[in-house]
């Protein structure tokens, strides 16, 4: 178990814990959290290394449990989990809608360490919640930012963003994570590009580690061949953006 | 010519290598990747009458030589999983449906509806140590085994296999009241029942607390309870519990078993263990003079070598 070292606000309803103790990981990887008594659930890492961290929102009894805990407390991990991001060429486009962006900070970072130039879309509902939008401008990127309600930025959708974006520069590879929605957007928009798109994608976890079926995907496990999947991936789940596995096993809508 | 296939209750296997219930099987989709990655059939997730969450989480617990699991049997009811079994017949090896239920009269009609879903055998889950009032106590006496395996035999059209417990004083007695009852096989072992305390946290680390352990650490248990249940019943044994490679698939041979599962291996090793554990016996073969699996089961036992 790992003890809490900090527990921070990023946003009004996004939070990040920060453990005492290293976890090496790719950006896009994720672990199992365990609030014991309560729940486990799948979440990405927004922190590596020393003092790595997840970002997360009360959506559920878990991260409400969660919400709860003080620095000083443990909290079981198990992972890294799942394969991340890969850093593909020098000029990579970014896009994170709502805390989408807790892997997508990690990657921004590692990948200016790794020589690339970045320009990030942060998308959010409103200005408000927008999440790591300094912490990717003080690691070197170009960040635009849009807002459903138009409180900051471009108002409109993260996708017509990057379609407005995508007119006027070349970049080698895009990233997403956010709403399943905005996913399904962005491959449409990098087929039509020709650009290679690499997205993080969610679905009810048990295991995680590649064997209880529940995240399974067309065949495919978010877990184990996921969570981050390549555009010619995410071309062949007929599932995508339609359904997703209930408790139980039966698909429904998403 | 040395070859793998092998022949079970009729059922035609182009290898030995089955996977378990409980893995990867709960979607059409899944079982068809397990079929290209090699396996001589599959075995779906076990099933009952009702959709079912399965227990709250953790479900799982990683240990350096297997895993602890108390899924709870989560599942979308067998009216809803036909539709699986058909998609998954599309990967080409026979799939054999597993069923569960909390009395004789309950998973004898899931085996007779599972017998009509195109399946080629039909499991009894008699033995999963973590879900209260399915599974293991239907399977914890001789004669609740007999009554299950007959009741269960009359609606079923394919062959009827009873997955057994080892979590019993005796699992060769419960591997002879299947027999009477009927069964065409048997499977064992199912998984071991467990449990891990997290010191910190002052309490078990699975949900349920009380798990079932699989994986390398049971393979000793598993090979033991096959070898007794080869030498009190006629019907042939299927092996599992904690086969990672061709050799462990051998010990369960040797020690009777017609042919043997693979569960948790695929999480250890991935899907591709079933090309090598196949891989890894048929060099064992080739290298010590045995053309076909028939010839090595239950070598082990004195008199048989």
């Amino acid at each position: 178990m790992y003890a809490i070292k900090e527990h921070l606000d990023e946003t009004p309803s996004i939070r990040t814990i920060r453990f005492a103790g290293e976890m090496e990981a790719i950006p896009g990887q994720f672990v199992m959290v365990w609030v014991p008594g309560v729940d486990e659930f799948p979440m990405s890492l927004s922190y590596a290394g020393e003092g790595f961290g997840i970002t997360y929102q009360v959506l559920g009894d878990g991260t409400k449990a969660l919400g709860n805990k003080k620095p000083g407390e443990k909290i079981g991990i198990r992972g890294p989990y799942g394969k991340g991001f890969a850093i593909h060429g020098k000029k990579l486009l970014v896009v994170g809608g709502g805390t989408g962006m807790a892997p997508l900070g990690l990657f921004i970072e590692d990948a200016i360490e790794h020589k690339a130039s970045v320009t990030a879309i942060v998308g959010a509902r409103t200005t408000k919640e927008l999440l790591f939008e300094s912490r990717s401008t003080k690691a070197g990127a170009e960040v635009l930012i849009t807002t459903d309600d138009g409180s900051g930025g471009f108002k409109g959708l993260a996708t017509e963003l990057a379609n407005d974006l995508l007119a006027k520069k070349n970049f080698d590879m895009m990233y997403a994570c956010g709403p399943e929605k905005m996913v399904v957007g962005l491959l449409d928009l990098a087929q039509s590009r020709s650009l290679g798109l690499q997205a993080s994608l969610e679905r009810f976890m048990k295991c995680g580690i590649g064997i209880c079926d529940s995240c399974a995907l067309d065949g495919k496990h978010v877990c184990r061949d996921g969570p981050v999947f390549s555009d010619r991936e995410l071309r062949s789940f007929e599932q995508l953006g339609k359904t997703k596995l209930d408790l139980t096993g039966r698909k429904t809508p998403l | 010519m040395t070859h793998l296939a092998v022949d079970i209750c009729g059922i035609h296997l182009k290898n030995p290598t089955i996977l378990a219930a409980g893995i990867l099987d709960e979607t059409g989709k899944s079982m068809i990747e397990v079929a290209k990655a090699g396996a001589g059939a599959i075995v779906t997730k076990s099933v009952g009458r009702e959709p079912r969450n399965g227990h709250p989480t953790p479900t799982i617990v990683e240990l350096h030589d297997g895993l602890l699991n108390a899924m709870g049997l989560p599942n979308p009811g067998i009216d809803y999983f036909a539709d699986e079994i058909k998609e998954a017949k599309k990967g080409g090896v026979p799939i054999i449906g597993s069923v569960f239920g909390g009395t004789e009269d309950e998973i004898a009609s899931l085996a007779a509806q599972m017998s009509r879903c195109g399946v080629a055998a039909v499991e009894l889950n008699l033995s999963c140590p973590h879900a209260k009032g399915f599974g293991a106590e239907l399977g914890s006496t001789p004669e609740m085994v007999e009554v299950v395996c007959r009741r269960s035999k009359k609606g079923v059209s394919v062959p009827l296999f009873a997955k057994l417990t080892p979590n019993t004083s005796d699992i060769a007695a419960l591997a002879v009241g299947a027999e009477r009852g009927g069964a065409d096989g048997i499977v064992a072992i199912n998984t071991v029942k467990g449990m891990t305390i997290q010191p910190e946290a002052r309490m078990p680390i699975l949900a349920n607390g009380i798990g079932g352990l699989s994986g390398p650490a049971i393979r000793p248990i598993g090979v033991r309870c096959v070898y007794e249940i080869f030498e009190a019943v006629k019907i042939p044994v299927i092996g599992v519990g904690g086969i990672t490679s061709g050799m462990d698939a051998l010990e369960y041979i040797m020690a009777g078993a017609s042919a043997v599962q693979i569960g948790t291996a695929v999480w250890s090793e991935g899907l591709e263990v079933f090309s090598k554990t196949c891989k890894e016996m048929l060099r064992f073969m080739v290298e010590n003079g045995f053309e076909s699996v028939p010839e090595m089961v239950g070598v082990a036992h004195p008199g048989r070598h």
